[in-house]
C-alpha cells in the first residue's frame, strides 16, 4: 500500500520539469494560438467572401467551373457603382444611420435615469420594477410588433423614421437598463455619500460623481444599442414601406433582390458598406467596453 | 466648532435593533473616539451624526441644533471614509475643491483654501495627481485636505487607518492628532482598534452590542474600567480575568490558583482583574509554570500557568526561563480590579 502510494509520486515528481517545458511553448501554440486562429478563420470568413463577392465581376461570379470561387482574377467596382448611383442606397444609409443614432440616444438617457433610481434610490418597489423591465426584454419582437403597428399607425407616424426611432427603445431601454445597473453596483456608493456630504444635489451627484465614472458602461450600452438599431430588420420591414425611406438591412433585401433574381454584387456590397460603419464604431471603443463587462470602478 | 449631543439615539434595521438608545456629550473642541468591537453600532451612530443614516428614535444635536431632520450638506460637518471615497476621476486639487466648488465659491478663494490645506498636509507637489497615482498615507491625507477646506464644525473619521500598514498608521495617528489640536475641530472618530483610542482620544467612548459600556478619559478607563468587557477591551496585552470566589484568605481562581487580594476586598467578588503590566516577578509570589515567553524588546510576555489557570504578565526585566520552568510572580495589590457576579466593577 505504502509502495503504490509512493511510486506514482516519484513518477510525477521526475515528470515534471519536462511538463513545464512543454508547458511554456508547444502547450501555448496547441492550446492558445490553434483553436485562436480556427475562431478567427471562422469569424472572418464571412467578411473575406461579402468583401470576395462584392468586388467580383458577374462572369465570375455565375461560373464557379471555370473561376476559383474563394478568388478574383479581375475585380471590378461596377457593383459598388450600381449600388451608389442606380439605387437609394446612400439615402438608406442616411436613414438607419439617423434612426440607430436617435433610438441608442434616446434609449441611454432613459436607461440612464432608470437604472440609477432603481440602483441608489431604492425607492419602494424599486426591485420589482427592476425584474418588470428586464421581463419586457423578454417579450419577442415578432409578437410585439402587431400591436406597435397599431399604435404607430395611429399616432401617425407610419412610413417615417420615427416609427422606428420610437419603437426601438421597446427592446433598447431594458438591455441598456440592465447593463447599467450592472454597471452603477461597481461604482462605490461611499462616493456618492461623500458627495452628499460635500453639498451636491441627486442630480449634481449622477452628473458630476456617477455618470463620468460609468462612461465605458454607457459606451458599451451605447454599442449594443448602436448595433442592434441598425441591424434591426422586423419592425423596419413591417413600419416603413416607402422606398427610400428603408433601413439598410430591409432595403438591401427588398431593392435589390428583384423577381426571384439576386443581385449577388451588390447586394454583398450594400452588406459591406452597411457593417462598416458599425465594425468602426466598435474599434475606437473596444477598451471600454471589455472593461465595463469584466471590470469595475478602480480607485 | 461646535457640541455635539446625542440623545437616547436608538436605530432600528427592519426588525433588528442596531442602537439601544445612546447618550454621548461631546464638549467644543473635543477629540472623541467611538471604539468597540465590529457590529457595536459605533460607524452607525457616527452616520446618523453625518445624516447618512435616519435616526430611528431619540434627538442627535451640533451646535446646540437638532439635526434630526437636516440633510448632510446643512449640517456643516465633514467626513473622511474608510476607504478614503476619493473621486478617482478628479485630480488632488479637484478632490479638495469640490464641496467649494458645489457651494459657487469664487476661484481665488477655492486656490488659497486648497493651498492652505496642501501646505498643512504636505500635499502641495501632489495637485494635479489622480488618486490613483498616490500611495495610501498620501490618499488618507487627500481625505483629510478635504475635510479641512470646508472649515466644519466638526470633523468624523470613520476607521481611516484601518486600511493602511501597521508603521504608517502609527505616523498617521500621530498627525491626525496633532492636525485636530491645531485646528481645534471637534472631531468623532470610529475604530475597533483601542491602541488608537487610546492614543489619539480626549474621550473614549466604548460601545457593545448597540449600548455604550463607559465613556471617558482614557487613563480614567484603564484605570477603573467599569465593567468586565471594557476591562477586557481596553489595554495591550487583555488584561487577565478570572473568575472564582473569595475563600482561604484570597481569591481562589475556578483554576484553582490562590491569588493575594487588597485588604479590605469585597467579598463578593467573582472575577479577579490584574492587567499584565502589573505583574511584578517576586520570589514570595504565588509560583506558576511558564507555558510561553513572548520577548518584545522593550518587555517580555511571560504566559504562566498556575492550577488549571492562564494568566500573562508582561515584565520590564528579561525573563530568562523556558517553557515548564517555575517562575515566582505577584499582583500589584493597588491595581487589583475586582468585579461582581453581575460583571460590574465592585467598589
Amino acid at each position: 500500500m505504502t509502495d503504490a502510494a509512493a511510486a506514482p509520486q516519484s513518477n510525477t515528481a521526475t515528470a515534471a520539469p519536462e511538463m513545464l517545458s512543454w508547458d511554456s511553448k508547444s502547450r501555448r501554440v496547441v492550446m492558445l494560438y490553434v483553436p485562436l486562429a480556427c475562431f478567427l478563420l471562422i469569424l472572418l470568413f464571412p467578411f473575406y467572401w461579402m468583401t470576395v463577392t462584392a468586388f467580383k465581376p458577374n462572369a465570375e461570379l455565375y461560373d464557379y467551373a471555370t473561376h476559383n470561387p474563394f478568388w478574383i482574377t479581375s475585380p471590378t467596382l461596377d457593383h459598388i457603382r450600381h449600388l451608389l448611383f442606380n439605387t437609394s442606397y446612400p439615402h438608406w444609409l442616411w436613414t438607419t444611420m439617423l434612426v440607430s443614432i436617435a433610438a441608442t440616444f434616446l434609449s441611454l438617457l432613459s436607461s440612464t435615469l432608470a437604472a440609477y433610481a432603481i440602483q441608489r434610490l431604492r425607492f419602494r418597489g424599486s426591485q420589482y420594477v427592476g425584474l418588470a423591465i428586464y421581463l419586457a426584454y423578454l417579450v419577442p419582437p415578432s409578437i410585439l410588433f402587431i400591436p406597435l403597428a397599431t399604435m404607430v399607425v395611429r399616432l401617425g407616424l407610419f412610413d417615417t423614421p420615427f416609427a422606428l426611432i420610437l419603437t426601438y427603445p421597446t427592446f433598447l431601454v431594458p438591455f441598456c437598463t440592465w447593463l447599467l445597473i450592472g454597471y452603477f453596483k461597481s461604482i462605490p456608493y461611499e462616493l456618492e455619500e461623500c458627495a452628499l456630504i460635500d453639498g451636491a444635489s441627486r442630480l449634481q451627484i449622477l452628473r458630476q460623481i456617477t455618470l463620468p465614472l460609468a462612461i465605458p458602461g454607457l459606451i458599451s450600452a451605447g454599442i449594443f444599442s448602436f448595433t442592434l438599431s441598425w441591424n434591426e430588420f422586423i419592425y423596419a420591414l413591417a413600419f416603413i414601406q416607402s422606398s427610400e425611406n428603408k433601413t439598410v438591412p430591409v432595403a438591401i433585401l427588398t431593392e435589390l433582390v428583384t423577381g426571384d433574381v439576386y443581385q449577388w454584387g451588390a447586394l454583398m456590397a450594400g452588406s459591406l458598406l452597411g457593417s462598416l460603419p458599425v465594425a468602426i464604431f466598435y474599434s475606437f471603443f473596444v477598451d471600454y467596453y471589455v472593461s465595463s463587462l469584466t471590470g469595475a470602478v478602480k480607485e | 466648532m461646535a457640541t455635539v449631543s446625542v440623545r437616547q439615539a436608538k436605530k432600528v434595521f427592519g426588525s433588528t435593533k442596531i442602537l439601544h438608545g445612546v447618550d454621548v456629550e461631546i464638549a467644543d473642541g473635543e477629540f472623541v473616539v467611538l471604539v468597540g468591537p465590529s457590529g457595536c453600532g459605533k460607524s452607525t451612530l457616527l452616520r446618523m451624526i453625518a445624516g447618512l443614516e435616519n435616526i430611528s428614535g431619540g434627538e442627535i444635536a451640533i451646535g446646540g441644533r437638532v439635526v434630526n431632520n437636516v440633510p448632510p450638506k446643512d449640517r456643516d460637518i465633514a467626513m473622511v471614509f474608510q476607504n478614503y471615497a476619493l473621486y478617482p476621476h478628479m485630480t488632488v486639487r479637484e478632490n479638495m475643491a469640490f464641496s467649494m466648488k458645489l457651494a459657487k465659491a469664487p476661484a481665488d478663494v477655492m486656490e488659497e483654501e486648497v493651498k492652505r490645506a496642501a501646505k498643512i498636509l504636505g500635499l502641495d507637489a501632489l495637485l494635479d495627481r489622480y488618486p490613483r497615482q498616490l500611495s495610501g498615507g498620501q490618499r488618507q491625507r487627500v481625505a483629510m485636505g478635504r475635510a479641512i477646506v470646508r472649515h466644519p464644525q466638526v470633523f468624523l473619521f470613520d476607521e481611516p487607518l484601518s486600511n493602511l500598514d501597521a508603521k504608517l498608521r502609527v505616523q498617521m495617528r500621530s498627525e491626525i492628532k496633532e492636525l485636530q489640536q491645531r485646528l481645534a475641530t471637534t472631531t468623532i472618530y470610529v475604530t475597533h482598534d483601542q491602541i488608537e483610542a487610546m492614543t489619539m482620544a480626549d474621550q473614549i467612548v466604548v460601545m457593545n452590542g448597540g449600548r455604550i459600556e463607559q465613556a471617558g478619559a482614557p487613563l480614567a478607563l484603564y484605570d477603573r474600567p467599569a465593567n468586565l468587557f471594557v476591562a477586557g477591551f481596553i489595554g495591550s496585552p487583555a488584561m487577565n480575568l478570572l473568575p472564582g470566589r473569595v475563600a482561604d484568605g484570597g481569591f481562589r481562581t475556578d483554576g484553582g490558583a490562590l491569588l493575594p487580594l487588597p485588604p479590605g476586598a469585597n467579598a463578593q467578588a467573582a472575577t479577579y482583574g490584574i492587567r499584565p503590566e502589573h505583574l511584578m516577578l517576586a520570589d514570595d509570589g504565588v509560583e506558576g509554570t511558564i507555558v510561553l515567553v513572548e520577548p518584545t524588546g522593550s518587555e517580555t510576555q511571560v504566559t504562566l500557568r498556575i492550577g488549571e489557570t492562564q494568566i500573562i504578565g508582561a515584565f520590564r526585566e528579561r525573563v530568562q526561563g523556558r517553557p515548564g520552568d517555575l517562575l515566582r510572580v505577584a499582583p500589584d495589590l493597588s491595581l487589583v480590579h475586582l468585579f461582581g457576579p453581575d460583571g460590574n466593577r465592585l467598589p
